[in-house]
This record gives structure tokens, C-alpha cells and sequence, in this order.
């Protein structure tokens, strides 16, 4: 049957968020007051009708496995299917395999066992509110071996630095993946590929002691396969180090943004909690915000996103910052241009003041 | 066999709450921004550690039962025990609906005997309060009780409104007074009863026989107990308690949530109170909101001003408008330059562009839905700007 499983490759993943991946991996970094880097391919996995994730993650995962638990936000928690969180075997001494490939070579029953016969594979930090069915409808309608998913943008910003680029004819078949900054045709990192194909190539890959299957099974394969490439057309965003994902959690207070990331149902899905809603006192003066449950605001807040359970206390201000979940701001604290990693507390009457290129941040759990 | 059962009843239709209870029973109302009613009990439940729950439905079930569903929000889906919906059936000896709220209880005699417990929990979802049963159920077991009702002091003047229980210095009822014009005590009922199963049940099989019986525990069971000179007591609760039962007291158990001093917190710590939570985003404040005194739930927009309200999830308040003292339903959309002032506005109505809708301080809040809405713009109680 024409079904579609979906992995999340975290492996090649780089933690470029210094104090807020100290303690956790990339993936489950909290982003727009609610969610963590992961939901946004997770979510849209389930809601384009993909009933099996599998996730490849080697280290910092015990947040990672917290947030996913079961897979139950995400209706993954099921008796066929749902969520496979996959480890590699670091003990096997007959074990070649290096990289991404290791977690496949340790998995393949896994991978054998499954009823898709076609794999979605995506990374964390490229997000977007994106229906893969229209891709995988494409995949099939070109009979490709691979399709890449991509993304055109306006101006090139940090972050693409280190994105690849597609060069394809004008039937989509790809003929080139280069890092040539001039070309604006992004690869997002989520491709489908034939099941039986990947296992095939991860064959390959190992046998010849390679160790990154996207670069090695697929970009230096470009003859021998038949690729396409399908564009997104929607709102979306890389995150890969502070200073984007500070000015893409900013992006989402401008309406039109917020609703292109949020207000597309099914909605981005989330490890749901038990706060009440958000609580205004006498002196709340909040605006251009996002705030999730169970914030306490008696202070000013602007231009920045508050985390679930922050309290913000009397004559507080707040401009232009993240606040994550349970952190607390005494009277009088001054914060502008700010990340605070979860609960932090800030004592009475302090100022700190970073920049939009670099905002200061405050790892979580610390006092000041 | 388990020491205690609970059962709470949850069939009441609500008929003074209006066109809040039109669709849904009342425990099912929508309450403080993001919860319903029951959802009090429910969490009581679960921070009681009763963990086997029977819920008697009735009236327009089906929002209830679908809100509690396996009872996943409160820990309450388990192997054993863990919530069961009971509804009134039909077997080979007949059926008929819960005719009462010893009548329901009675119907499922069934049910509680499969638990074998010492003791039932009766309580009923439409009151707002947090309370630990424990503390209820350990002074039943000291005094050795067949009941003992929980008991709140009320103003002594609002008495006569209440049902009022006469005790002794050590608490023991010798009287029951259903709304006294002359109270002897302001100690009322908060119809919440631990029984001692066997004296329950003894006492639900003789009522059943009784063809004058309206088999109510305040206005049957408890009398016919205080006439055999069984061991009544009371036990007195201190904290928040309101029975939602009109539409001026579900908006002021609304607002009671907007005091910061108030008894009534949605953020205890040791009596959490837990409901389903929805996916809905971040609540978007825009440049031009003013949000003040308010409790707003995830997925709201605000770009007007809102004071003294509670939004619960969804719901949409456009420049210029201002909000007051007001209840709006999940899914609720204010048109621009709209003044909305006491008022409930019921689930995904939508409010045009400059309407005007104040009622009074001594006037009863409005409710207000898409029936309504338009015969409201043209009363003298509202109108176009």
C-alpha cells in the first residue's frame, strides 16, 4: 500500500543554541511559548495521516523523551504503529556502521517490519505548518526514487548558511545539491524515499565505511537515482543558532506570521499541561506578546513571548525578550532583548539588557 | 474491595441557569476560562485519591460524556475502577430515568456492590469547590457516623435560602431545616454526604418501596435517618464553595476568579484542578490590546480591551471594542468598536461591528447566543452605536 512512515533524523543535527542545548538536544528546544523545535515535524507528520515515527537521537535525549513521551499529544500512542524512539547499540562489536547509518544498520527489522513502503525523513529545524500529503502525491505522480522537499527565500540570513541548495531542470528532476549561496532554492531537509531503496542504499553506504546517508547515500548518488524536488510555498523558518531563533520566535508577533504558522487546522500539537489560563492583574500593560497558560502578569510586557507558568511581578518590565516556562520576574527587574531558559527567577530591581544579534541568556534554572 | 466509592451526580438539567444548560447539563457549563463545571469534582476526586468514580448522567449528556471520555485528564482511566458514566437503563425488570437523587444512587446499587466499599462519597457536579474528601472521610470514621454531611456557614441573613442542618456543640444533627424562615443555625448543607455503605443501601431499599417518596436524599433519605436516631454529623469545610445554580451566581463564581485575595485559585498547588487541555497556540496580545484583571485562555486574540473578563479558548476581541465584566464562551468573536458590558456570551457567537450591550449592576447578567442576539440589538438594553 502506498503509505508513508515518518523518521526524524537527529543525528547530523548540531546544537548551535549554547546555553539552551547545555542540557538537551536542538530538537527540544521551547519555541513560541509553547512548543518545542520538534512538534512542528512531528505535528505535521500526524496530521498528513502518518500513523508510524521513528526518532534517531544519540544524545541529550532525556528532554527529548520527556516531552515525546508515549507519543500520546500527538495520538502516536497506539497498538499498531505510533512512536519508536531508536537508540543506536553503541556495544556490537561486529558493528561497521558509522554516523546515521548506524542507527539504521541496528534497526533494520524495524525498518523491514513496517507496513509503509515509503519514508518521510526530516531533521527538527526547519519549521513549518506543512501538509506532506501534497508532497508524497507528487512523489508518486513523478515516479521518483527521491523527492526533496524545498523552499525558495527572499534573502538570504545566517542561518542558510549552512543549508544546501537545489539546482534542478525545469521538470523538477534535480540535478545539482550545492552549498552556492547565489541560488535561493533551499533544501528544507525533509525528503521521502522508497523504502526498499533506502535500505538498499544504507547497504551501500556501510559497505563502502561512509557515515552521513542524506550527503553519501543520496547527494553524491544524484546520477544513479531518480530525484525530484517539490516546493513549499508556505510560511517557514530554519532555526539553528541563537540569533535565529531568537528573530523567528520574534517573527511570530506579527499577526499575519502567527497566523501562517498557527492558524492552519489541524494545529501544531504539543505535550499538553495543566495550567489555567493566563491570569491579568490590576497592573498587566501587555502588548504585541504571545503568552501561553498559567502566566501570572502584574507587570509590563511587550514585543516578547512568555512560556507557560511565567509570573512577571509588580513594575517589572519586560521588551523584546523569551521567558520560558516557569520563570519568575520579581518587582521591578528591567529585561530587554533577553532569553531566560526555564525556571529562572530574577531577584528584585535588576537590569539586563542583551542585543537583537545576541541576546543575552540566562541556562535554566539559575537565580540571579 | 475498596474503601471508598464515589458517585457523583451529574443529570441535573440546571433549568435556572437558562440558555447555559439549553444544549448541555449543567456540570457541563463552560467555567473559568478554560474548565466546566464538573471538572471541581473530578479533580477533587483525583487529589482525594478516589479512584473509582460512578458519574450519573441524565440530561443532554453528551458534551459530559464526552468531556470526561476514558477520565485520562484526572487519572481516573483505569483497569480497576477509574470513572464509569452511568446512565439510566433499561433491563428485564424494566426501566425508567433516575427519578431523584436517591433514586439514581439506587439504580446502581449494582455498580457499588462490585466495589464492595466500606464507604460512598455522594456528590454532585455542579458546585465550584476544592476540597480534600479525606479529611471528610476520616472524621466520619472517628465519630463512628452512618453520614456525615459537609456543612459551610453561610451569611445569617442568605440562611433562610439555604438547607440548614441544626447540630449540637459536637456536631451532631438532630435537625434538618429545607429553607427555614426563622434559621436556628447558618450551618447549610453543601449536599455532600459520606455514607457507610451498608446503612445506605438499607436505607435506599426501604425508600424505593415508598410510593410518596420523591427518593431525594435532603428531602427522604436524610429525614427518614434522623427519625430512626441514627448517628448524623455534620462536618464543616472551610474554604470556597458556590453552588452555580442561577445565572447571577455563575458570573459572580466567575469573577470570584479574577480576585487576587479570594479563597477560590485555579493555581493550588496541593488541589490542582485538571480538565481537557485544547491545542490551540499562544494568546496573541496585539499592539492596540489592553488586557487588564482577566483570566484569557491559549488561543485568543486580543486587539481591543478586556477588563474584569474571562475568554476561554479562541476567542477573537477586535480593535476598538472593550470588554467588561464579561464571560465569553470558547470560539466568541467581537466585531470592532463593540462594547460588551455584563454580559455571557455563549460558545463561537459571533458580536458585529459596533454593538452595544450593557447591563445594569443591580439588573441579572445576560446571557447572550445567536438566538438571541439579534433581538437584543434591538431591545433598550442594547443596540447599534
Amino acid at each position: 500500500m502506498n503509505t508513508m512512515m515518518g523518521l526524524i533524523n537527529l543525528e547530523h543535527e548540531h546544537h548551535f543554541f549554547h546555553e539552551l542545548t547545555y542540557f538537551r538536544n536542538g530538537a527540544s528546544v521551547p519555541f513560541a511559548g509553547r512548543y518545542r523545535l520538534i512538534d512542528f515535524t512531528l505535528s505535521n507528520m500526524v496530521n498528513s495521516n502518518i500513523e508510524e515515527v521513528a526518532v534517531f537521537t544519540r544524545n541529550k535525549y532525556r528532554s527529548l523523551m520527556d516531552h515525546l513521551g508515549t507519543g500520546q499529544n500527538w495520538e502516536l500512542d497506539r497498538r499498531n504503529g505510533g512512536l519508536f524512539v531508536l537508540p543506536p547499540d553503541w556495544n556490537d562489536p561486529s558493528d561497521i556502521s558509522k554516523g546515521d547509518l548506524q542507527f539504521f544498520h541496528n534497526n533494520r527489522d524495524y525498518f523491514y517490519r513496517g507496513k509503509a513502503s515509503y519514508v518521510l525523513i526530516s531533521g527538527s529545524q526547519f519549521i513549518a505548518n506543512m501538509d506532506y500529503k501534497e508532497a508524497f502525491k507528487y512523489h508518486l505522480e513523478r515516479k521518483a526514487d527521491v523527492t526533496l522537499i524545498s523552499t525558495m527565500i527572499d534573502n538570504e540570513q545566517p542561518e542558510h548558511e549552512r543549508c544546501l541548495r537545489i539546482e534542478a531542470d525545469d521538470l523538477g528532476w534535480v540535478k545539482n545539491i550545492t552549498n552556492n549561496k547565489s541560488n535561493p532554492l533551499l533544501f528544507t531537509g525533509v525528503y521521502i524515499i522508497n523504502k526498499d531503496l533506502l535500505m538498499t542504499l544504507v547497504d551501500q553506504c556501510i559497505a563502502h565505511h561512509q557515515d552521513y546517508f542524506f550527503i553519501q547515500g543520496i547527494k553524491e548518488n544524484l546520477s544513479g537515482l531518480k530525484v525530484q524536488t517539490y516546493e513549499y510555498k508556505g510560511y517557514s523558518a530554519f532555526i539553528n543558532s541563537i540569533e535565529s531563533y531568537y528573530r523567528h520566535n520574534m517573527n511570530l508577533l506579527s499577526e499575519k506570521n502567527y497566523k501562517a504558522l498557527f492558524y492552519k487546522q489541524p494545529f501544531v500539537r504539543t505535550k499538553v499541561g495543566s495550567y489555567p489560563p493566563a491570569t491579568y492583574r490590576s497592573c498587566a500593560n501587555v502588548k504585541k506578546s504571545l503568552l501561553a497558560n498559567g502566566c501570572v502578569i502584574d507587570g509590563k510586557v511587550e514585543g516578547s513571548i512568555l512560556f507557560r507558568g511565567v509570573t512577571i511581578k509588580e513594575g517589572a518590565t519586560i521588551k523584546d525578550s523569551i521567558i520560558m516556562q516557569r520563570c519568575t520576574i520579581e518587582p521591578g527587574v528591567y529585561l530587554e532583548n533577553v532569553i531566560l531558559d526555564k525556571d529562572v527567577h530574577i531577584k528584585a530591581n535588576q537590569r539586563f539588557i542583551g542585543s537583537k544579534d545576541k541576546p543575552y541568556v540566562v541556562a535554566k534554572r539559575k537565580e540571579m | 474491595m475498596k474503601e471508598c466509592v464515589g458517585m457523583l451526580l451529574a443529570g441535573g438539567e440546571g433549568k435556572r441557569l437558562g440558555k447555559l444548560t439549553k444544549e448541555v447539563a449543567k456540570p457541563a457549563v463552560h467555567f473559568g476560562g478554560k474548565y466546566r463545571i464538573i471538572d471541581f469534582t473530578l479533580s477533587n476526586c483525583t487529589n482525594s485519591g478516589i479512584h473509582t468514580l460512578g458519574v450519573m448522567t441524565q440530561y443532554s449528556p453528551l458534551e459530559l460524556n464526552k468531556h470526561i471520555g476514558s477520565g485520562k485528564p484526572w487519572d481516573l482511566h483505569r483497569q480497576d475502577g477509574g470513572v464509569t458514566i452511568l446512565s439510566p437503563y433499561t433491563a428485564q425488570s424494566g426501566g425508567s430515568w433516575y427519578s431523584g437523587t436517591a433514586d439514581a444512587i439506587y439504580q446502581n446499587i449494582h455498580f457499588i456492590d462490585q466495589h464492595d466499599p466500606e464507604y460512598v462519597l455522594v456528590i454532585s457536579g455542579d458546585h465550584i469547590y476544592q476540597m480534600d474528601y479525606n479529611a471528610l472521610l476520616e472524621e466520619h470514621k472517628q465519630s463512628k457516623a452512618d453520614v456525615t454531611i459537609s456543612v459551610i456557614p453561610v451569611p445569617w441573613e442568605e440562611a433562610s435560602r439555604f438547607g440548614i442542618l441544626n447540630t449540637t456543640d459536637d456536631l451532631r444533627i438532630y435537625e434538618f431545616d429545607e429553607k427555614p424562615k426563622k434559621p436556628k443555625s447558618n450551618l447549610a448543607s453543601m449536599g455532600i454526604y459520606m455514607f457507610t455503605w451498608k446503612t445506605l443501601k438499607a436505607y435506599l431499599l426501604e425508600d424505593t418501596k415508598n410510593k410518596y417518596s420523591s427518593h431525594d436524599f435532603g428531602k427522604d433519605i436524610i429525614p427518614a435517618m434522623l427519625a430512626d436516631d441514627r448517628r448524623l454529623y455534620a462536618y464543616r469545610f472551610k474554604g470556597y464553595w458556590k453552588d452555580v445554580g442561577t445565572v447571577q451566581s455563575y458570573w459572580e463564581a466567575n469573577m470570584d476568579l479574577l480576585d487576587e485575595d479570594w479563597r477560590l485559585s485555579l493555581t493550588n498547588k496541593t488541589l490542582m484542578l485538571y480538565s481537557n487541555d485544547s491545542d490551540f497556540p499562544p494568546q496573541f496580545i496585539a499592539e492596540t490590546g489592553i488586557v487588564k484583571h482577566s483570566l484569557i485562555n491559549s488561543g485568543c486574540w486580543v486587539f481591543g480591551t478586556v477588563e474584569h473578563s474571562v475568554l476561554f479558548q479562541h476567542v477573537v476581541i477586535e480593535e476598538g471594542s472593550y470588554i467588561h465584566q464579561s464571560i465569553l464562551h470558547p470560539g466568541v468573536k467581537v466585531g470592532r468598536n463593540s462594547i460588551l458590558e455584563r454580559v455571557i456570551v455563549m460558545e463561537n457567537t459571533e458580536i458585529p461591528e459596533d454593538t452595544f450591550i450593557r447591563i445594569g449592576f443591580d439588573e441579572e447578567p445576560l446571557v447572550i447566543d445567536e438566538e438571541n442576539l439579534y433581538e437584543i440589538l434591538h431591545e433598550k438594553t442594547g443596540g447599534v452605536i
